[in-house]
C-alpha cells in the first residue's frame, strides 16, 4: 500500500487546489464590484484599499488578455456581463465599443476637472481616464557615440543615414503599431501615407508583431538588438529611469515629440449595461477620475492622468514629455477605415 | 459477460466524451453559432473569402509545410537521442532527461530573448565571429527568418520524440536486433527491417504530436518569425481580436479543425495497420553501460547535441538573470520578492509557483483520468468507432485558444456551468491541451500488449481488475509517467488559453513573466529573466519528483 501513498498525495493536493476557492473567495457580507480590464492595467494596492474601506465593498479585477481581446469578451458577454466596469477602451477601439452598445452613460461630476479634448464620447458612455502619446523613441548613447543627429521628424527616418535603424510594430497586431500607422496617416494624409511607408521599407525598416519583441528584442537601448529607433510611448523614458537598477540622472532613451509625429491614445472606462451594482459602479468611476487615483496612474501604467488637478510624480515631471501637436484622426475615421488602412499597409510593407 | 463488458467500455469512453462535450464542443458550437448564423441564416461569407483570397490559401500552405519540415527535422535530430536514452545507462541520465523538457514550458518571448543572446546580431556567437574572423557585419542573421522558426520548433519538441520513442525503444528486446546481426544484416538494414517497423507506432505518435503542435504554432511564429509569416492560428487571433471579424475567425477555426481531423484520420489508419504486439522487455535487460570507443562516442555525441541545441539557450537565459548593468548580482532576484511598485497585481513568486504547480498537478490528474480512459477505449474498441473517436480526441490540441476562450465566455455563463470566473477553468483548459499527450504516450504501449498475456492471467484465476493491475499496469506504467510528465509540462507552461481564463488573483508563472515584460526598464527585463529561471527550476524539480515515482514504485517494465 505504501507505494500508492504518493498517488494519494498528488490526488489530495489537486483536490485541495480545485476546491480551495469555495471558501475565502466569496465573502457574503460585503458587496463585490468587478472591473474588467486588459493585461497592462495596474494600480497601487493602497489606493484600491481606500475605496474599499470608504464604501464597504470589495473590488475585484478580471484581466482578459490585451486591450482588443478584453473588449471583445466584454461585448460577447453583454447578455450577462462579467463585470460592473470596463476599463481600457482606447480611441482606436472606441467606435467598436459604442456600436456594440455595452455601456450606460454617466455624467460624472468629476468630468469638470477633465479637459474637453479628452471627452470624445459626448454621451459619456465612455469616460476618459488616462492618455499617452505613441511616438518614436531613440537610444541617446547610440547617436551620441556615432556623432549622428537623432531623429526629429517622421521624414528623418527615410533619409539614407537612417537606413536600417528603425523598428516598428505591426498595426494589425499591436496597439502602438496601429498608433504609429495613424500618426503617419494623420501627418501625410490618407492619400500619401503609403508612399512614406514604401520609402521606409526601402530604408530597411524592421517590423515586429508586438511591442515586447520590438523593445526587448530589437531596440539597442534595451536589448541585444542593433536598432536605435523604436516605436514606443512618450512616457517610456521615465519608465527607463524609474525601473533602472541604479538611480539615473538622465534617461537612456528619448522620445520624439515634435509636432505631427505622435498619435495620442486616450483610454476610457465605462459602466457595463446590466451590471449588478450600478450605484457603486458610479462611485468607482468618480473615484477613478478623482485626484487620488489619477495621481497613482503615472507610476503604475506609465501614462498621463486626464484630471488636470492631478500632480505628476517627480520622475514624470523631469523625464516625461508630451507630444507638442499630436496628429488628429477621429474615432469615426478610424472605425470606418481601420481594416482598409491595415490591409493596404500589410500589402505594401510586408508582402 | 458480454453486457458487462459493453457497459464497462461505455463508461471508459463516456468519461472523455462527456468532458469533451461540455468543455470543448458545447463552447465551440455556441461561438460558431454566434459567428456564422445571423438572424437565422448562415453567413458563409468567410468561407468564400477563404477560398478566393490567395493570401489565405498561402497561409494554409505555409502552416502545413512549416509543420511538416519542423517535424522531420525534430525526428532527425531527436531519434539518435531516443536510441541512446533507451539503450544506455550513464550517470546524470535522469537529470539530462528532465532538462530536455524544460524548453517546453518557456514563453516564446523568453525563448526569443535566449536565442537573441546567443545568435542575435550582438549575441555571443556573432560577436566572436566578428572579432576573431574579421567579419564586418554579423554573419549569422536568423531573426525573422524561417530558420529561426524551424530551430525553435526543434528546440521545443525535441523532448516529445525523445520521450515517446525512447520509452518504446527501451521496451524492445535487444535479442531481436542481435539475431538480425547474426544472420548477417548490416546495422542499417537491421534498423530498416526490424527496429523501425517495431518503433513505427511510437515514432508516428510522436510525429503527430509534433506536427499538430507546429501546425497550431502561435508565439514562435509571431515573435521569432516576425509579421511576414502567419499560420492559421495567428490569422485566427488577428481576425478575432484585432478586426473582430468573428465569421472569418470561425471559418478559419473550422478549417483548422477539419485539417487536424484529416491528418489524424490518416494517421489512425496508418497506425492500426502498423501495430505489432510484442512481449515487452524490462529495462534492466535492455540498457547497459556504453563500452568501447564506438558506443562511448555515440552516447557523448548525443549528449553534446542536447547540450548545444537545448542547453546553451537555457544557460544564456540564466546568465541574463544574473547580469545587471554593473556586473553579476542577485538584484533581479531580490526585486521579484519585493513589491517595489506597490501594485495591487504584484505576484509574490512563491504564490505564482504555488498556483502554477497546483494547477499543473490538478491538470495532471485530470489528464491521466481522461487520457487514460480515452487510450484504453481506443486500444480495445472496434475499428469503425475508434477511427472516428481517435481523431476527435486529438482535436483540442489544434484548436485556437482565442476561439475556445470566446466560446467559454458565452457558453459557461449560467448555472450549473457558471464557470467563467472560476479558477477551476484553468486546470480544465490546461487538461484539454494536455490529455492528448497522455493518449499518445499510453496508446502505443497498450496496443503492444499481446492479448494472450491478459488471457493467461484470466485463466490462472485473476479477476479483470487483478489482470489489469498485475499485467497491463506494469507494462504501461512507464508510458503513464511519460504522459504525466507531459501533462505537467504543458500545464505549467501554458499561456495562450491561460490568458483568457486566469484571474489576477491566481496568476501562473508565465503570466507573471509577461507582466514584467509589459513595461520598459532594465529592472522589468531582469525580473522577467529571473522569473523564467525560477520557472525552469520549478519545472525541473517537478520532473525529478515525477521520475522518482517511477523509480520507487518498482516492479516495472
Amino acid at each position: 500500500m505504501k507505494k500508492y501513498g504518493i498517488y494519494f498525495f498528488i490526488l489530495a493536493l489537486s483536490l485541495t487546489v480545485l476546491t480551495g476557492c469555495s471558501k475565502g473567495c466569496k465573502p457574503d457580507d460585503i458587496k463585490v464590484i468587478t472591473i474588467m480590464t486588459h493585461d497592462s492595467f495596474s494600480i497601487s494596492e493602497g489606493i484600491i484599499g481606500i475605496f474599499e474601506k470608504e464604501n464597504n465593498v470589495n473590488v475585484r479585477f478580471i484581466k482578459s488578455g490585451d486591450a482588443g481581446a478584453a473588449l471583445n469578451q466584454a461585448i460577447l458577454s453583454r447578455e450577462n456581463p462579467l463585470a460592473d466596469i470596463f476599463y481600457g477602451v482606447d480611441n482606436t477601439f472606441m467606435s467598436r465599443a459604442l456600436k456594440a452598445g455595452i455601456f450606460v452613460s454617466y455624467d460624472s461630476p468629476l468630468l469638470s476637472a477633465v479637459d474637453d479634448r479628452f471627452e470624445l464620447d459626448t454621451e459619456h458612455s465612455l469616460l476618459p481616464v488616462d492618455y499617452s502619446d505613441i511616438c518614436l523613441n531613440y537610444d541617446k548613447a547610440w547617436f551620441k557615440d556615432r556623432g549622428i543627429a537623432p531623429p526629429e521628424s517622421l521624414e528623418d527616418l527615410i533619409k539614407p543615414e537612417y537606413k536600417g535603424l528603425s523598428v516598428v510594430e505591426n498595426p494589425a497586431t499591436s496597439s502602438p503599431g496601429l498608433g504609429f500607422l495613424l500618426a503617419t496617416i494623420g501627418h501625410f494624409g490618407s492619400e500619401h501615407y503609403l508612399d512614406y511607408w514604401k520609402e521606409l521599407r526601402k530604408n530597411d525598416v524592421l517590423v515586429t508583431d508586438g511591442w515586447e519583441d520590438a523593445y526587448w528584442g530589437q531596440f539597442s537601448a534595451a536589448s541585444e538588438g542593433v536598432r536605435p529607433i523604436v516605436v514606443s510611448y512618450a512616457s517610456s523614458p521615465p519608465a527607463e529611469v524609474h525601473f533602472s537598477q541604479k538611480p539615473l540622472d538622465e534617461a537612456p532613451t528619448a522620445a520624439v515629440t515634435a509636432p505631427g509625429t505622435a498619435f495620442r491614445q486616450i483610454e476610457f472606462a465605462g459602466i457595463l449595461k446590466g451590471c449588478k451594482n450600478p450605484e457603486i459602479a458610479r462611485k468607482l468611476i468618480d473615484f477613478m477620475l478623482d485626484k487620488t487615483f489619477q495621481e497613482d496612474i503615472p507610476l503604475q501604467m506609465f501614462v498621463f492622468p486626464v484630471n488636470s488637478k492631478a500632480r505628476l510624480p517627480e520622475v514624470f515631471a523631469r523625464h516625461a514629455r508630451l507630444a507638442e501637436e499630436p496628429v488628429k484622426v477621429s474615432p469615426e475615421d478610424i472605425a470606418q477605415n481601420r481594416e482598409q488602412w491595415i490591409e493596404a499597409w500589410t500589402i505594401n510593407v510586408l508582402r | 459477460m458480454k453486457t458487462i463488458k459493453t457497459r464497462y467500455s461505455m463508461i471508459i469512453a463516456g468519461v472523455p466524451l462527456v468532458f469533451l462535450a461540455v468543455f470543448y464542443f458545447y463552447p465551440l458550437i455556441r461561438i460558431f453559432n454566434l459567428s456564422l448564423i445571423s438572424d437565422g441564416t448562415w453567413n458563409l461569407e468567410g468561407f468564400g473569402k477563404l477560398v478566393s483570397t490567395p493570401y489565405y490559401v498561402r497561409t494554409l500552405w505555409f502552416t502545413t509545410w512549416q509543420a511538416a519540415v519542423s517535424t522531420v527535422l525534430t525526428l532527425i535530430i531527436a531519434l539518435p537521442g531516443a536510441y541512446v536514452f533507451a539503450r544506455y545507462r550513464f550517470s546524470g541520465k535522469n537529470i539530462l532527461q528532465s532538462f530536455t523538457a524544460i524548453p517546453f514550458v518557456l514563453p516564446s518571448v523568453v525563448v526569443a530573448a535566449a536565442f537573441h543572446a546567443l545568435l542575435g546580431p550582438r549575441g555571443i556567437l556573432n560577436t566572436w565571429l566578428m572579432n576573431d574572423f574579421a567579419f564586418a557585419t554579423p554573419p549569422i542573421k536568423l531573426d525573422h527568418t524561417i530558420w529561426f522558426i524551424l530551430m525553435a520548433h526543434v528546440f521545443y519538441n525535441y523532448t516529445v520524440v525523445l520521450r515517446i520513442v525512447g520509452s518504446a525503444w527501451s521496451r524492445l528486446q535487444p535479442s531481436l536486433t542481435e539475431a538480425a546481426h547474426m544472420l548477417g544484416a548490416s546495422p542499417w538494414k537491421t534498423f530498416r527491417k526490424i527496429t523501425f517497423p517495431l518503433l513505427f507506432p511510437s515514432i508516428s505518435a510522436a510525429s503527430l504530436l509534433v506536427f499538430i503542435f507546429c501546425f497550431s504554432s502561435f508565439g514562435v511564429i509571431l515573435i521569432l518569425g516576425g509579421p511576414r509569416y502567419a499560420t492559421i492560428e495567428v490569422e485566427i487571433y488577428r481576425q478575432a481580436v484585432h478586426i473582430f471579424n468573428l465569421p472569418m475567425a470561425a471559418a478559419l477555426s473550422l478549417i483548422q479543425i477539419c485539417f487536424t481531423f484529416v491528418f489524424m484520420w490518416v494517421y489512425t489508419t496508418l497506425q492500426r495497420r502498423a501495430s505489432i504486439t510484442l512481449y515487452p522487455e524490462s529495462r534492466s535487460a535492455t540498457q547497459k553501460k556504453p563500452v568501447g570507443r564506438r558506443q562511448k562516442i555515440i552516447v557523448w555525441a548525443n549528449i553534446l547535441v542536447m547540450v548545444i541545441m537545448l542547453g546553451s539557450p537555457l544557460i544564456a537565459l540564466v546568465i541574463q538573470s544574473f547580469r545587471a548593468p554593473d556586473g553579476f548580482s542577485l538584484v533581479f532576484y531580490r526585486a521579484i520578492f519585493a513589491n517595489r511598485a506597490q501594485s495591487i497585481f504584484y505576484v509574490p513568486p512563491v504564490e505564482a509557483i504555488a498556483y502554477s504547480v497546483g494547477f499543473a498537478f490538478a491538470a495532471l490528474v485530470l489528464s491521466l483520468i481522461i487520457g487514460g480512459c480515452a487510450a484504453t477505449f481506443i486500444a480495445r474498441g472496434g475499428k469503425r468507432i475508434t477511427s472516428i473517436l481517435d481523431p476527435v480526441f486529438m482535436l483540442p490540441l489544434a484548436t485556437s485558444a482565442v476561439t475556445l476562450g470566446f466560446g467559454y465566455i458565452i457558453a459557461l455563463d449560467r448555472p450549473p456551468l457558471n464557470l467563467r470566473t472560476s479558477m477551476i477553468l484553468i486546470p480544465l483548459a490546461h487538461t484539454l491541451v494536455a490529455y492528448p499527450f497522455v493518449v499518445r504516450s499510453i496508446l502505443p504501449a497498450l496496443r503492444s500488449i499481446p492479448e494472450n498475456l491478459r488471457e493467461s492471467a484470466a485463466m490462472l484465476g485473476a479477476s479483470p481488475f487483478q489482470a489489469w493491475m498485475k499485467v497491463v499496469m506494469p507494462i504501461v506504467r512507464r508510458s503513464i509517467v511519460v504522459g504525466a510528465v507531459f501533462a505537467f509540462t504543458v500545464s505549467i507552461g501554458e499561456f495562450g488559453a491561460t490568458v483568457f481564463v486566469a484571474r489576477p488573483q491566481t496568476p501562473t508563472m508565465p503570466l507573471a513573466i509577461y507582466r514584467f515584460l509589459g513595461q520598459p526598464g532594465i529592472m522589468n527585463y531582469g525580473q522577467a529573466m529571473a522569473m523564467s529561471t525560477l520557472l525552469m527550476l520549478v519545472t525541473a524539480a517537478g520532473f525529478l519528483f515525477l521520475e522518482r515515482i517511477r523509480i520507487t514504485s518498482g516492479g516495472e517494465f
